[in-house]
């Protein structure tokens, strides 16, 4: 039953998705070109990856909002010391740079919640700010415009490329967007396949049990932190090769959207319940609603106001469906308990 | 050779002189106990006595300071939890620990896919390893089903399921029946009897005690953590099985007092639709009435729109003659109505609040003046009179109430609401998880507080409290009185009958 | 059995911590003031610096009880801040408004009893998502946060409102008998009425109760709901107190004044032995964290190197040291009581 009404969660983001889509086509008749659904699937890189990450993070009853400090402090740091040498070899030596720094933050994340078991919340709240303080304090972080040669490259690189037949500007499909997926892959992979990743359906479920049961559920949870660091590292280094500069603040904040659509998709917030898929939706959801606002002719000061509309909203009407779902089922245990009776 | 090995012992388990302490208790003073291959054996003995320390130790989640432990004819040096399961002992704890967000098979196969040290997660395999295990007991479940939506036996029995299949010798039951209504405990003694059929030996650790008898080949006591009497469960009966729990005689009489003539309360027709039906009885004043029936008979949906958490459909409620309608619970408890709920530790105790903040938390708002401004004063004298009045054993009424036994939590459970004198107290479950020595002592209290005129409701499964205690029982089925008893003219044995009555045509 | 034990340890831990924290935290304000009177004397011993400490402290003092409050409940604030700015910005905007056409104390007035009823209300708002739809606090309040903030963005356009009525700043900045800041004094009052009604009243009681066991306190006839909406809604009327007295102190308003308040005030009432898991907290501690987080604050301005973003990190690190502290604190009491036990145990025995 609970099987179905996630579906459902997942089905009710899907169709809202299109009803949008359809209100901002004829509103704009813009949205159904290849291009703009291109510009979406682009922008939808950066909130995807943080959205993988965090999905399994709050599947298992965690939290996390250190990873765009984290994004931020690692891209840094692996731009501002590959420059000093004049780096001007592949990417992979990046994405390992920054993947390695992440491991590192997302390490101390777990050992504050995995080993001394302290709120995630909480930590991460004073992680996030000491990995800012040292982003902006002791490295004085500025602008960087100039990148390793390769971020360049691996910027224009492109999947697919769409030009608008009426005013020529193209859009790119970008490398990053592959990252995106192999991520995605990986993660669905992990949660669904192995035994390692129901583990952490279990932990969610009831974390007790799940030592009992035989799950190492310290080697999960610090599994998990530190993914986040990686996806986080990774992500920072996709996001500036597509700025192509490193900025220090203005990943800032994205932490709410992405939250916010992992909830949106369905997923519980104490832990246990909700899909991959339906994380991957609620995001998709609010990129496509932000990205739109300019299409639409919105000034970009009502995004903040929108994001949190959405977030109350959507909140609201998961946890109301909660209450009556609730309901429902205790009513339907104590008739089935009575039929039990009554056979 | 396993046959072999098999014969070399008689028995599955013994322990030998364990010594366990804690934190400056001694748990376990050198105990002993012996299990035979294919028998039932039941460990019992007061909250305290140290069944559970041994249970751990046995598990492998404690380590022993000093004694031996054999399993299957093997001594066992340094157990571990993996261990222990690898050797056959399976335990089942008191809450299961089932998933309640994942599907019936995965709850039965993670754990032998983990002793697999299963890299890959395979649903099929996964689905056929839960078939087998749920036909071995029989267990007619949906596999994909969310084991949260499932009721309290089932997951017991997916618990069950999940024990048997690592090749479990030994499966040890912490208190399975706590949360079993009187026909969920008949099917899973049968279950049990099965598994015994096949060579499985129970341990079985309770303090109920006419569910162990039932059951049970052997019995092993402990008290303060010591051996005081291992034998057939021939040579016990309620008497002594009493005294060697608790060293104490206990003499239970019946509640002799008579109703007076003022009505307290009177329920007309009383529906909720889908939960009870066409409720009628009263009661007066120095009465108490008991409600028996199975979980799922409205009985607790009953007291709860009694106490204003329900909002009833239909019907009247009378106190003292006038006609009320509870707005919520404060409102109830303002007409003089009190509630001690089944569930003690979730619903009826704030754990880590102090016991005196316990005693007034339900009447606060007698003890706020102006401003919302608490008497402290008067406060003080209430939580005293209660704790004088319930002879509740506290060193310092600032401690925690988690620092306190069982009964004596109850106790303050019991003084929480009689500090808001109500006129009518609905118990629900009233010594469920208390020991025998502290059971004898609510249920004199109660006595008591009935001949000091207080209208009493008692709601339970255990059927010797109620016919002891109430004069007239109301047999609840499908949200229906179905009949009303006379405890003078009834035996456990019967009345215990009708209420099973139904579940047995299934079974 | 294990209950029992971990119980001796908890109270144990609980003697100690009830005893020993209020005064660990007075001999680390203590030894603070000491260390920077030390460094400079004339620089942190003046009275202009514990006035302008006095100034900033009142307005990151009352969100902290906010949070504090809505903690003891078993849940948190986040939206602190933005309830603080929108309060502030819409306070700002009827003043100028009114400032036009009716005299300026009649227009301070009235903003200020618009500011405080907008946070009042974004405060009833949270406490209604919170109570009555059941979202976990920390979801809705960071989720409101946003919608506050966003509403403040779209009000001022992305800006932010200045030239405010001169009056404003002035009273607002005003010293009681040329020494102390009138935002001192309100947050003194403030503090003993918060004081009272958590020691001394049924919701006080109430508070500590519903945070300690929510489905208990619904069976011993406490209004959850009301109790959860009250506890956000004194949230979200502190917050608009803070917001307009830094509305006074900066003479202008903005929608992302005081960022980094959300997380200094979770350090304060951390630091002040609130527990994440509600039902505990007591103000005494809080005042003492608050007074330990100012302090340390000004101490750091006298280190000119130490730019403002390196207090984020000095904040963070300390956050995680006193959760860690806590840890090890709880670790070995259960080590030490334990050690006691077998040695107990053991002399038993023989």
């Amino acid at each position: 039953m609970l099987k179905n009404l996630v579906k459902k969660t997942e089905f009710y983001v899907a169709l809202v998705i299109l009803v949008i889509a359809l209100l901002i086509h004829v509103r704009s008749g813009a949205f159904f070109q290849t291009n703009n659904i291109l510009d979406i699937l682009n922008a939808s890189v950066v909130p995807g990856l943080f959205t993988v990450s965090t999905f399994m993070i709050i599947l298992s009853g965690g939290m996390d909002i250190s990873f765009p400090a984290i994004a931020a402090l690692t891209s840094y740091v692996t731009v501002d010391v590959l420059n000093s040498i004049n780096y001007e070899g592949s990417m992979v030596l990046i994405f390992v740079m920054a993947a390695v720094l992440g491991a590192l933050c997302g390490l101390v994340n777990a050992f504050f919640i995995a080993s001394l078991n302290l709120p995630p919340l909480i930590v991460t709240l004073g992680t996030q700010s000491v990995y800012r303080g040292l982003l902006q304090g002791a490295l004085n972080a500025q602008q960087i415009n100039m990148l390793p040669p390769a971020m360049g490259k691996f910027a224009r690189a492109s999947v697919y490329t769409a030009e608008d037949p009426v005013t020529g500007a193209t859009s790119h499909l970008p490398a990053g967007f592959i990252i995106f997926v192999a991520v995605v892959i990986l993660a669905y992979f992990i949660l669904y396949r192995t035994m390692f990743g129901r583990g952490v359906y279990a932990i969610g479920g009831d974390l007790v049990s799940a030592e009992r049961a035989g799950f190492n559920v310290l080697a999960i949870r610090y599994f998990l932190y530190i993914f986040s660091g990686i996806v986080a590292g990774i992500t920072g280094i996709v996001r500036s090769s597509m700025n192509q500069m490193v900025h220090p603040t203005n990943l800032f904040g994205i932490e709410m959207t992405i939250i916010a659509g992992v909830i949106l998709g369905g997923a519980s917030l104490v832990g246990g319940k909700g899909s991959l898929l339906g994380a991957l939706l609620g995001m998709f959801l609010l990129t496509m609603v932000q990205n739109s606002m300019l299409l639409l002719g919105i000034p970009g000061y009502w995004q903040t106001f929108f994001v949190g509309l959405v977030i109350i909203l959507g909140i609201s009407i998961t946890s109301y469906r909660n209450l009556v779902a609730a309901d429902k089922a205790k009513t339907l245990r104590d008739k089935s308990k009575e039929e039990l009776v009554n056979e | 050779m396993k046959k072999r090995k098999a014969d070399m012992s008689e028995y599955i388990l013994r322990v030998k002189d364990i010594v366990k302490s804690f934190v400056g208790v001694k748990a376990l003073q050198g105990v002993s106990l012996d299990i035979k291959k294919g028998e039932v054996h039941c460990l019992a003995g007061e909250n305290g006595s140290g069944k559970s320390t041994l249970i751990k130790i046995v598990s492998g989640v404690y380590e022993k300071d000093s004694g031996t432990i054999e399993i299957d004819g093997e001594i066992q040096s340094n157990l571990t939890p993996i261990k222990a399961i690898r050797s056959g002992v399976q335990v089942i704890y008191q809450d299961f620990s089932v998933f309640p967000n994942l599907t019936v098979y995965e709850n039965i196969a993670f754990n032998s896919e983990l002793m697999d040290n299963r890299i890959l997660a395979n649903k099929n395999r996964f689905r056929q390893i839960a078939q087998e295990a749920v036909e071995k007991i029989n267990f007619n479940v949906d596999l994909d089903a969310i084991v949260g939506d499932l009721s309290v036996a089932d997951k017991q029995l997916v618990a069950i399921s999940r024990a048997l299949i690592n090749n479990a010798k030994l499966i040890i039951m912490d208190e399975p029946t706590t949360a079993l209504t009187q026909n969920e405990v008949k099917a899973l003694f049968k279950r049990i009897n099965d598994l015994k059929d096949q060579g499985i030996s129970i341990l079985f650790v309770s303090h109920k005690l006419d569910e162990v008898f039932e059951i049970s080949d052997r019995f092993t006591i402990f008290r303060n953590g010591q051996n005081v009497f291992t034998g057939p469960t021939s040579e016990l009966d309620n008497e002594s099985f009493s005294y060697f729990m608790t060293n104490r005689k206990f003499q239970e009489t019946p509640y002799e007092g008579k109703p007076q003539d003022e009505e307290m309360l009177r329920v007309e027709n009383l529906t909720s639709e889908g939960e009870f039906y066409n409720i009628n009885f009263s009661l007066n004043k120095g009465e108490i009435l008991g409600i028996a029936g199975l979980l799922g008979s409205g009985r607790t949906e009953l007291a709860l729109s009694l106490f204003g958490m329900n909002e009833p459909d239909k019907g009247k409620i009378y106190i003292k003659n006038n006609e009320v309608e509870f707005k919520d619970v404060a409102d109830s408890i303002e007409h003089g109505l009190g509630y001690v709920p089944e569930d003690r530790l979730t619903e009826g105790l704030f754990l880590e609040q102090s016991i005196g903040l316990n005693i007034v938390a339900a009447n606060l708002p007698n003890l706020s003046g102006t401003m919302d401004t608490i008497d402290g004063e008067a406060t003080e004298n209430e939580i005293t009179t209660w704790i004088d009045n319930l002879s509740i054993k506290v060193a310092d009424p600032k401690l925690p109430v988690q620092t306190l036994s069982g009964g004596n939590q109850q106790r303050v459970v019991l003084g929480k609401w009689l500090a808001t004198k109500p006129d009518v107290l609905i118990l629900n479950g009233p010594t469920v998880g208390v020991d025998i020595g502290s059971k004898h002592d609510i249920h004199t209290i109660l006595k008591e507080l009935a001949e000091e005129g207080l209208a009493i409701i008692i709601i339970s499964d255990d059927i010797p409290e109620l016919i002891t205690l109430s004069s007239r029982i109301l047999l609840m089925r499908d949200g229906q009185i179905n009949e009303e008893i006379n405890s003078a003219e009834t035996s456990v044995a019967e009345l215990t009958e009708k209420i099973s009555l139904d579940i047995d045509q299934v079974v | 059995m294990s209950n029992k034990d971990t119980n001796i340890v908890q109270e144990e831990s609980r003697k100690f911590f009830k005893d020993a924290s209020f005064w660990r935290l007075a001999i680390i304000l203590v030894a603070l003031i000491i260390i920077f009177t030390v460094y400079n004397p004339e620089g942190f011993m003046s009275i202009a610096n514990f006035q302008s400490m006095s100034y900033q402290l009142p307005e990151f003092g009352l969100m902290a009880y906010g949070v504090m409050l809505t903690m003891i409940a078993g849940g948190i604030d986040l939206a602190v801040v933005g309830m603080a700015n929108l309060s502030a910005i819409i306070s700002a905007i009827v003043m100028l408004r009114l400032a036009e056409s009716v005299s300026e104390p009649v227009a301070i007035i009235v903003a200020v009893l618009v500011g405080l009823l907008v946070g009042t209300l974004c405060g009833a708002f949270n406490g209604l998502l919170v109570s009555r739809l059941n979202v976990p606090a920390m979801l809705a309040t960071l989720g409101s946060h946003q919608l506050f903030t966003g509403i403040g963005l779209v009000i001022t356009q992305g800006s932010g409102i200045s030239r405010l009525p001169a009056g404003y700043s002035t009273t607002g900045r005003m010293l009681i008998l040329d020494l102390i800041p009138i935002s001192v004094i309100i947050f003194i009052i403030i503090t003993a009425a918060l004081a009272f009604q958590l020691n001394k009243t049924k919701f006080g009681q109430e508070l500590y109760l519903v945070g300690s066991n929510y489905e208990a306190a619904k069976f011993s006839g406490i209004n959850n709901y009301n109790v959860l909406t009250r506890a956000h809604t004194m949230s979200g009327l502190l917050s608009a107190v803070a917001g307009l007295i830094m509305l006074a102190n900066y003479n202008s308003a903005k929608p992302d004044y005081g960022t980094a308040y959300t997380m200094q005030t979770i350090l304060i009432v951390v630091l002040g032995g609130v527990s994440p898991a509600g039902g505990f907290g007591k103000i005494g501690g809080i005042v003492l964290s608050i007074l330990i987080l100012q302090v340390s604050s000004s101490g750091l301005n006298m280190f000119s190197s130490i730019s403002n973003f390196y207090r984020q990190l000095i904040w963070g690190l300390v956050l995680l040291l006193v959760l860690g502290f806590n840890f090890l604190r709880n670790y070995m009491n259960e080590k030490r009581i334990a050690k006691a036990g077998k040695t107990a145990a053991e002399t038993e025995t023989e």
